[in-house]
């Protein structure tokens, strides 16, 4: 908590461009590591545990978007349909080749990559809100493919059923199993991401963003630049997928309609855009709000509604609450979740002797 | 012995390093240059002068490779970039300045200049993802050039500001270094001292003399204040209305019939004015 600076002293340009300069932050990073890894599968009922791998998933999806419209600044609307390209690629591989899934899981990527740079070629000639357009188009091109060849999506209502990721022999099936499988790929998410960011191609995406002009002035080739973003943003948005389908055992593009693109975007903007960080606050925050709302209901409403009207309410609710933080935080906090974190970092950062 | 030396290096310097010839662009009916030529000798300093609307930032861009001339040819060194795009003109070693500053506003002033390392580092997704190793050996190559850089132009205790937060001649300081960030052959300054009190136009006065003079930059800019682009100028071209009217040294040039005429206005149209 007190990410105070006072007494920290660099001596190499290595240790001013680490990832996490400060001492007190590599133990705050040691104490979340021992969290999750060893309090957090201990302590949570199963029903949390699922909540939590819909988290875990929802954080790769999310930093992935992030890295396109966050960092970048070209915004998707079509990211469901990304994550359903990797979710039915792998399922194919998996049924039809047995792939196991270190295999189906890039190779998901690098397919619902492909699909990326493809619906990222406009990007070199339109910006801003008709770029989203043509994103939203890709959206329904890919559900329509997907519904209608069978080939793809294995005929029976468009859906593939998957067998359960197997780890050195191991079936995982329950949810602290798949807590662990999960866990791994969002960290390794949250690790690239943090790296990409930091070193040139990643100041060269945020140039694009402020400034392309500018950015092409310097040597940045944007249109190539702009293809890289939608090539990684739509890797992780395909991985998002194939964990997706592991997680239900079902690759169904149900689950990757225009709600889904949607709620990604929500994430990144609540959280704030262009952070790690609020990308994973902001896919924490969408993903555990319905569930929230729903309990907080069930225990508390009861006083004021019937159960009937209850079970009506939450799900309006959700979307209530849902459009009334996105404007909120536009209007009062554009920067997010993450925003508030930093204030009350920075507040500690000289701590004690902040004057 | 000793003067042939000299006479190399002289000769050296003289060599013509880019060359505009017989350049043209319309918008639309709008002839923003027309006509234009201008060889720039290897490490020299030429300014660009000129009433507003006279062309000047137009033939800055068609350097850049942001406009592309409808006739003409631009070489750098004996190579045609007339059709290049501003990345591969950037590449080459042409390095630019902006009119109204254009810095990466949420970025800090360290990575805004380490951005203009971008061309000579070479870090690719791969490595940069993995960081540890490759990409972080590189980072920290050259981000000693790009102290060296901040330490340049008095930087030090703004480089993890965000340029945002600057004042405007601080600003223009930090253009300055991303384009030095790119070891450039040839700098393109556009008004560098444009809205600037005296004290900060003599600063960017002497940063521009010691880039010529430290690392042989040739340098060509555009500019308003008259008695800097006379001090520190080894050639002046004068544009008006898309062409160039004149181009010599500046004893030459101020004393040219047509820059007087462009300037003041000819004797009959000043007692026109006067009626």
């Amino acid at each position: 908590m007190f990410h105070s600076e006072t007494g920290v002293f660099k001596t190499s340009y290595a240790a001013d461009m680490a990832l996490f300069p400060l001492p007190v932050a590599r133990w705050a990073i040691a104490g979340l590591a021992a969290l999750f890894v060893g309090v957090v599968p201990l302590m949570f009922t199963p029903y949390l545990m699922t909540l939590l791998n819909l988290v875990l998933i929802a954080v790769v999806g999310a930093i992935g978007l992030g890295i396109l419209t966050g960092y970048t600044g070209q915004i998707s609307i079509g990211h469901g349909g990304f994550m359903s390209v990797g979710a039915y690629t792998a399922a194919n591989l998996i049924v039809r080749l047995g792939l196991p899934f270190w295999l189906a899981i890039p190779a998901g990527g690098l397919m619902a990559a492909l699909i990326g740079i493809v619906v990222g070629i406009p990007s070199l000639r339109i910006k801003g809100i008709y770029l989203a357009v043509a994103t939203l188009a890709s959206q329904f091109i890919i559900e329509w493919t997907i519904n209608h060849v069978t080939w793809i999506s294995g005929g029976i209502e468009a859906s593939i059923q998957v067998p359960p990721p197997s780890v050195f022999g191991w079936k995982l099936q329950s949810p602290v199993q798949l807590y662990f499988f999960l866990l791994f790929f969002a960290v390794l998410a949250i690790v690239a991401t943090l790296n990409l960011m930091r070193s040139r191609i990643g100041r060269a995406f945020i140039a694009i963003r402020d400034q392309d002009i500018a950015a092409e002035i310097i040597g940045i080739d944007i249109f190539r630049y702009k293809l890289y973003a939608f090539a990684i943003s739509s890797f992780y948005a395909g991985v998002t997928g194939v964990l997706y389908t592991y997680y239900l055992g079902i690759a169904n593009y149900e689950q990757f309609g225009i709600d889904v693109s949607i709620n990604y975007l929500a994430m990144i903007i609540i959280g704030g855009l262009g952070s790690v960080l609020g990308a994973v606050l902001g896919a924490a925050f969408i993903t555990i709000l319905p569930e929230a709302t729903r309990l907080f209901l069930t225990d508390f409403g009861g006083a004021l509604f019937s159960p009937d009207t209850i079970r009506r309410l939450v799900p309006n609710l959700t979307l209530i609450l849902f459009g009334g933080l996105i404007i909120f935080f536009l209007i009062v906090e554009p920067e997010g979740l993450n925003r508030l974190w930093r204030n009350i970092r920075n507040y500690f950062r000289f701590w004690p002797f902040s004057y | 012995m000793a003067t042939n030396a000299i006479e190399a290096i002289a000769g050296e310097r003289r060599r013509v390093q880019l060359a505009v010839s017989g350049v043209s662009k319309h918008f639309g009916g709008l002839c923003a240059v027309e006509d234009v030529s201008l060889s720039v000798a290897a490490g020299s300093i030429t300014s660009i002068i000129g009433p507003n609307g006279a062309g000047k930032t137009s033939l800055l861009n068609m350097i850049s490779g942001v406009y592309k001339p409808d006739t003409g040819t631009i070489t750098l060194e004996g190579r045609d970039i007339t059709r290049a795009r501003p990345s591969e003109v950037a590449a080459l070693g042409v390095a630019r300045t902006f009119q109204n500053i254009a810095l990466f506003g949420g970025m800090t002033v360290l990575d805004n200049i380490m951005l203009g390392r971008h061309v000579r580092m070479k870090s690719g997704i791969l490595s940069s993802v993995i960081y540890w190793g490759l990409a972080q050996r590189e980072e920290v190559a050259h981000r000693a050039r790009v102290e060296e850089l901040i330490e340049f132009l008095q930087l030090q205790d703004l480089r993890k500001q965000p340029t945002s937060a600057l004042a405007y001649g601080l600003r223009k300081r930090v253009e300055l270094g991303r384009a030095l960030a790119l070891d450039p052959k040839v700098l393109l300054l556009d008004e560098p001292m444009g809205g600037m009190n005296q004290e900060e136009k003599e600063d960017m006065a002497r940063y521009i003399l010691d880039v010529n003079g430290a690392w042989g930059t040739t340098i060509i800019l555009i500019e308003h204040d008259m008695a800097v682009v006379m001090d520190i100028s080894d050639r002046v071209a004068v544009f008006d209305r898309g062409r160039k009217i004149a181009d010599g040294t500046p004893g030459e040039v101020q004393r040219d019939r047509a820059v007087i005429a462009a300037y003041l206005g000819t004797r009959q149209e000043r007692a026109e004015a006067a009626e």
